[in-house]
């Protein structure tokens, strides 16, 4: 991402510069290599890959759907029938913990699209056009970040009550997407002065064009790893806000209302909290694992790319 | 027989390589470099980028990254310092042996002031307990001694607060402060400009003088090593594959390699036309090299023998005795004393048929009149308001005829980039008129000015900057098609046929502008730039970025271009032995004005006014003994703030004529900015000074 734009650049022999040492690797490739190299990145998205599939695969496996009872079992502990147990009116904790994830999930990466996109269109479009255009949308930035999104939602949820989970996402997003477009803005200010971009200028490329065609692409890097990032803080913000009850609303779940519902068992019934929470936990680090990974692997100069 | 004892010498590098770890494989970036240099000696190490010169160096000072492996052994005054620890290394370091790097703004620590990071420099290698107060007034002697102005003040200053060329002056001095036996000057030069260039390699030479140490300089530029090395080694590959006296070496090269290199470089003194000597290909892998010679890919006289061992650097009989060439077929060369042009076939230019037609009766394709540029300098965040103006370009008039190429020629921050962008933005100047091809720019509706983008191409400097990484060629050159809504069936057709036109395969379209190397790449920037049949290009300092053995292909494709396409070319760059090459007329800018147009034999061999008499003189020559004979007019100072111009004439500051004239005729300068016009002869050849005289300094 940072290749410097310098005059005269005939500073000789950085190892990596090696003429054709780049040629025989693509981009891509050597990415790829680098990232398979953080050992602890790989097994976050081993993690993330096997969650994801679990979550979606589970009703197939388990007999027990997520809304339905079993009489014959209130508060049973794990067993070879419950696997993750029973709660007090007997819902199967499994399906219920796996049908909160693929909502979580559902939720974070959906919210995570939608407010990198965000960012990515409003940030660039600030910076690449300036002027009024570009004040106005700082302006907007500036009162997204000192309102209270967690209050702002929290008071508007019962608006939303009996609509679709899809306006919480979009909730959600609205108040993600402000810091990662000043980024967007700040890169794009320095790529629209590179000569590929006059030169794209020059040769009568329309503004909107020249956005979508050079200058996003160019920091994919930058958006890809604040997706990564997006996904587990938006899970975060899911789980925190339907703790309140201000979220997913019953009879769906999620990990939110799940450990909102059964934090007072902790003790007394441990598996109702601990294992919707450990997946929480799980998933959570297993993103931010990938995402720390995706950024050493994505940034040259983060240093573990080159041992000798 | 007795063993006569005798000093060793006082560095040695024996058989040093350098080999780096990375993705691709071991980059095998030096590979068996032996040289020694005694006391007060000058040894220029001249190579391309990724020949290992740098590294080399960096080698001798321990200061590569640590993934680096080092093996061979390096030698000071008989002391082995490979092997030493850092700590003891950092008593040698800055002391006796010291560096000058090529950014000096990197090098010096922004936190501190220049005055405290000389002080410190002596400090840390004084033994005898030197006071502080001390330090800083040996530090403010040093800065007085490489020439900083004012030096007890300009101490107080910080790095950020002095130009490119003073910031190199504190470089020198801080290299100088111990006393050392040896300075390593990595392209101190490199990141100046021409007149800086000329008073930094004044200052290293005073610098030389007076603590008799002994310099390796390492560059790329062929004539700074004329005018400054004793002896010279080149490199290629991570190998030293000619050595020798510099005449030695720059009269009777031996090896193909520095024959090439001579012959493909420009030469700012050269009457009449001749093509330049490119040297096919690129330099080899350092990670995959071929078992034989390096160069034997690109070698026109490679036989099996090269290609199937690498040969030894063997010394030559015919010439001075430190003279030696790695080449297997180097002792043929020296017994037929072939030249560059005999090794390397001379490429075939056609004529231009534009020449036939005098100027007068082609058409005017390019018209600038008066052009201005004005930049606000603003103060505050909310209120903002406006403190002063930068007067980029103030008034500059020329024209460019069909088939012509007209040289744009200054210094960095003389507004030259800033005029081409100016045209190619195609709005309403400021003041003045640009017409393109008889439309003027001013009165164009959006429609016209899409249209007539396609007439009007640029060719940028960096060929690393001006391609998307992330297109593939066939994109890059896609795109001005696809804008210009040129059917699809065409597209395909023409893409393959500009590959074809600057020397590619029509298969490269497929790949992404990283597998290229930095000629190739600016064949493409040139490429696209052609791909809708432009009638004018701006070309701006389009060869400046390549290496040397590059950099001939890439003119003699834009020459070839020019006649086959009927092109007329405006060329902007610093280098005045390109322009000199390529160009019919040229303008020398200085300060946001034309101090001097003319065609450019007159300007060149006759040249008016003293900036551009400066300038040409500041040039090196790759040519020794003309090197040594010549007079060097250095200009005092840089280039003052286009924001607070001088009055009168804006040169009159640093003018060498303006120092020796008496007061009345001064009076004149100062407050009378002198107009272009012709003063010296030809109707054609204008200048701007009051007291214009045609002076030949080259």
């Amino acid at each position: 991402m940072a290749d410097p734009t310098e005059k005269v650049p005939v500073r000789d022999a950085q190892p990596a510069a090696a003429p054709d040492a780049d040629a025989a690797l693509s981009r891509g490739r050597l990415v790829w290599r680098r990232f398979l190299r953080r050992r602890l990145a790989m097994v976050g998205l081993a993690t993330v890959a096997l969650l994801f599939v679990a979550a979606y695969l589970s009703p197939q496996i388990s007999i027990w759907r997520y809304d339905q009872l079993d009489t014959s079992a209130f508060l049973s502990p794990p067993s070879a029938a419950h696997w993750f147990g029973t709660t007090q009116n007997g819902f199967d904790m499994f399906a219920l913990t796996m049908r909160g994830m693929q909502k979580s999930l559902v939720i974070g990466l959906l919210g995570a699209l939608i407010s990198t996109t965000l960012a990515a269109v409003i940030g660039a479009f600030a910076g690449y056009f300036g002027g009024v255009l570009s004040t106005a949308l700082l302006c907007l930035v500036d009162l997204l970040l000192v309102l209270p999104g967690f209050l702002i939602i929290a008071i508007l949820s019962p608006s939303f009550r009996g609509q679709s989970w899809l306006v919480f996402v979009l909730l959600l997003a609205a108040f993600q997407w402000m810091i990662t477009a000043r980024i967007v803005r700040g890169m794009t200010l320095s790529l629209k002065e590179r000569d590929f971009v006059h030169a794209a200028r020059f040769m009568g490329v329309p503004g909107r064009t020249i956005i979508f065609r050079h200058i996003l692409p160019n920091m994919a890097s930058l958006l890809i790893i604040d997706a990564t990032i997006n996904v587990s803080s938006l899970i975060l913000a899911e789980v925190g806000l339907s703790f309140f009850g201000f979220g997913v609303q019953p009879p769906d779940v999620s990990l939110g209302t799940l450990i909102g519902d059964y934090a007072g068992a902790a003790l007394t019934y441990p598996w109702e909290f601990y294992f919707p929470a450990g997946f929480l936990v799980a998933l959570v680090l297993a993103i931010n694992v990938v995402g720390d990974g995706l950024r050493d692997a994505l940034d040259p100069n983060a240093g573990v790319g080159i041992r000798s | 027989m007795p063993h006569v004892m005798s000093a060793p010498p006082l560095l040695e590098v024996d058989d040093l390589t350098v080999t780096f770890g990375s993705e691709a494989g071991a980059v095998r970036a030096v590979r068996g470099v032996s040289y020694q240099i005694s006391a007060g000696e000058v040894l220029g190490i001249v190579g391309e980028s990724g020949s290992g010169k740098t590294v080399s160096s960096l080698a001798v000072m321990n200061l590569l990254p640590p993934n680096a492996t080092v093996a061979g052994a390096i030698r000071f005054r008989g002391t082995p310092l490979t092997g030493q620890s850092d700590r003891d290394l950092s008593k040698i370091r800055g002391k006796n042996i010291s560096m000058i790097f090529q950014d000096p703004l990197s090098a010096l620590t922004p936190v501190y002031t220049v005055g405290d990071q000389i002080a410190e420099a002596l400090l840390v290698h004084a033994d005898d307990g030197m006071s502080t107060q001390a330090a800083q007034t040996r530090a403010i002697e040093l800065l007085a001694l490489v020439g900083i102005p004012n030096p007890r003040q300009r101490a107080t200053a910080f790095p950020h607060e002095f130009s490119g060329g003073m910031r190199q002056r504190v470089m020198i001095a801080m290299a100088i402060a111990n006393d050392p036996d040896l300075i390593i000057a990595d392209e101190p030069t490199t990141a100046l400009d021409v007149t800086i260039q000329a008073q930094i390699l004044d200052v290293l030479q005073k610098a030389r003088e007076i603590t008799g140490a002994a310099v390796i300089l390492v560059t790329h530029d062929l004539g700074v090593i004329a005018g400054f090395a004793d002896r010279v080694a080149v490199m290629y590959a991570g190998r030293i594959v000619e050595t020798g006296a510099v005449d030695d070496v720059f009269y009777m090269p031996r090896m193909p390699y520095t024959l090439g290199l001579l012959g493909s470089i420009p030469r700012p003194d050269a009457q009449g036309h001749r093509p330049l000597t490119p040297i096919e290909g690129t330099p080899p892998s350092l990670v995959s090299l071929p078992p034989g010679c390096p160069f034997a890919p690109r070698c026109p006289m490679r036989v099996q023998a090269c290609i199937e061992d690498e040969p030894a650097l063997v010394p030559m009989t015919g010439s001075g005795e430190a003279h030696a060439a790695a080449c297997h077929r180097s002792g043929e060369i020296e017994a037929r004393n072939l030249k560059s042009a005999d090794v390397f076939a001379l490429p075939d230019l056609p004529a231009n048929p534009a020449d036939r037609v005098p100027r007068e009766a082609r058409a005017v394709v390019l018209e600038v009149r008066d052009l201005v540029k004005e930049f606000p300098l603003m103060k505050g965040t909310i209120l903002r308001r406006r403190t002063g103006t930068v007067h980029a370009v103030d008034g500059i008039s020329f024209d460019i005829r069909e088939g012509e190429t007209l040289g744009l020629v200054g210094e960095s921050g003389c507004g030259k980039t800033t005029a081409i962008m100016e045209i190619l933005n195609l709005v309403r100047p400021m003041a003045g008129t640009i017409a393109v091809l008889g439309k003027a720019t001013a009165s164009l509706t959006d429609a016209e000015r899409f249209a007539i983008r396609r007439d009007l191409q640029v060719v940028f400097q960096d060929p690393m900057a001006s391609l998307d990484p992330r297109m593939p060629i066939g994109d890059i050159l896609d795109e001005p098609l696809r804008t210009h809504a040129v059917p699809a069936p065409e597209r395909t057709a023409r893409i393959r046929e500009l590959l074809g036109l600057v020397g590619l395969a029509p298969e490269h379209a497929n790949r992404y502008p990283q597998a290229f190397s930095g000629g190739q790449r600016q064949r493409i920037g040139i490429a696209r730039a052609l791909a809708l049949r432009p009638k004018v290009l701006v070309l701006d300092e389009p060869v400046s970025a390549l290496d040397v053995s590059i950099r001939a292909g890439v003119i003699n494709l834009l020459e070839r271009l020019k006649a086959d396409l009927g092109l007329s070319y405006l060329f902007v760059a610093h280098d005045l032995s390109v322009v000199r090459h390529i160009a019919n007329r040229v303008a020398v800018m200085y300060l946001g004005r034309i101090v001097e147009i003319g065609n450019v034999d007159d300007v060149f061999d006759r040249p008016a006014h003293p900036y551009t008499q400066a300038l040409l003189s500041a040039v090196p020559l790759p040519d020794p003994k003309k090197e040594r004979r010549r007079r060097r007019i250095v200009l005092q100072g840089d280039l003052p703030s286009p924001s607070d111009p001088p009055s009168g004439c804006r040169f009159r500051t640093r003018c060498q004529l303006f120092a020796e004239l008496d007061e009345p005729r001064r009076q004149r300068c100062l407050e009378q900015s002198p107009d272009l016009a012709p003063r010296t002869g030809g109707a054609d050849h204008l200048d701007a000074c009051h007291y214009a005289e045609p002076r030949s300094v080259l």
